[in-house]
């Protein structure tokens, strides 16, 4: 039998070109995860329409106030940013049926039934002095309550957390809590 | 001393395994990374909290970026906190066409999804924050985002 060899092929080279596209690739990108808290902005009020006072009920609002020394008020009450989440919560589920605290409207949501949708608005209110290090944790904190309420939400009617249910599911939960933040237009909130 | 004898073609030892390997990190980095699309000029230090939400679509974004200027500009622009647009300094009254452009560059479907990501620094007042949001809301670019790490330590 004739003896047979395949010439190595020069692959050397290739090491190198791999190098090079690997340094210009290290140089040109970036890796920073792109994340942060979502939120969408109320339309601009059109300047013809009569400004027409949104009456929402004194018992459906609750004023979250941070003054220029990053000092929190919740309904007119300081608090510690560690506080607010509860206060969030029990503002939203009203479990005692508080006449003080917002009222629940039974809601037809499709595909679940209806469900007593409670209609209490959290209305965020920031000085310009406020530093924004203040600002995005007292938001993360309302996050964070409606999280946990969707969260058990979740757990009692469909046994799951909330970032494990289908994206239908998911919607039931949106719709039956609702993430109403308000972010008031600017005002000076110093005197207080 | 010893004598190093070249016989043939067999001197030099086996190193083609080595450059599958680079070219595996070269694709890793590839999909794992993004372009470096502007120079932020501005000092960013974000802030971290728990509940982040991931940005779904990168394409669709616009970056805002506020802060105070870096060392090299701060002869030139002071210390205060200043809006990065794209790769110069701008003020508030310039967004309005940033948003303008940033819509022209997206096709008609996406329009709707464009998200304002705002990367404040941490430090930064709101009054300055107020005044992009309150110029966005003009503009009707309502998807905003608050750029921020996720909090390691919770």
């Amino acid at each position: 039998m004739a003896k047979r060899k395949t010439p190595g092929l020069n692959t050397q080279s290739t090491a190198d070109i791999a190098f090079l596209l690997l340094c210009y690739f290290l140089m040109t990108s970036t890796m920073d995860q792109q994340a942060g808290l979502q939120r969408r902005l109320p339309p601009m009020p059109d300047k013809n329409q009569k400004v027409e006072d949104m009456k929402v009920n004194e018992r459906n609002i609750i004023i979250v106030r941070i003054n220029s020394g990053d000092r929190l008020f919740a309904g007119d009450q300081p608090m510690d940013v560690s506080q607010l989440k509860d206060k969030i919560k029990e503002f939203l589920t009203n479990p005692n049926n508080d006449p003080k605290l917002p009222e629940r409207e039974n809601k037809e949501i499709e595909g679940f039934g209806t469900y007593p949708v409670s209609k209490g608005v959290i209305s965020l209110q920031n000085d310009r002095g406020t530093s924004y290090d203040a600002y995005i944790h007292v938001q993360n904190e309302l996050v964070k309550a409606i999280n946990e309420i969707r969260d058990d939400f979740s757990r009692q009617h469909f046994g799951r957390r909330y970032a494990n249910l289908t994206e239908d599911q998911q919607k039931i939960v949106r719709d039956a809590i609702p993430q109403n933040i308000s972010e008031a237009e600017p005002k000076d909130v110093n005197k207080k | 001393m010893a004598v190093f004898k070249r016989s043939g073609k067999k001197d030099m030892p086996e190193i083609g395994t080595s450059s599958d390997i680079v070219f595996m990190f070269l694709f890793f980095f590839m999909v794992t990374t993004q372009m470096r699309s502007t120079e932020v000029k501005v000092k960013v230090k974000l802030p971290s909290v728990t509940e982040v939400a991931k940005l779904e679509r990168k394409d669709l974004a616009s970056y805002i970026y506020i802060g105070s200027p870096n060392a090299q500009y701060q002869g030139q622009y002071g210390t205060d906190a200043r809006i990065q647009l794209n790769d110069s300094f701008k003020t508030v009254d310039d967004i309005r066409d940033f948003i303008a452009s940033e819509r022209e560059a997206m096709s008609e479907a996406d329009r709707q999804l464009m998200t304002v990501s705002i990367k404040a620094d941490r430090d930064v007042r709101m009054g300055i924050v107020t005044d992009v949001k309150q110029e966005l809301r003009r503009c009707s670019a309502l998807k905003i985002m608050y750029a921020a790490n996720r909090d390691q330590n919770k």
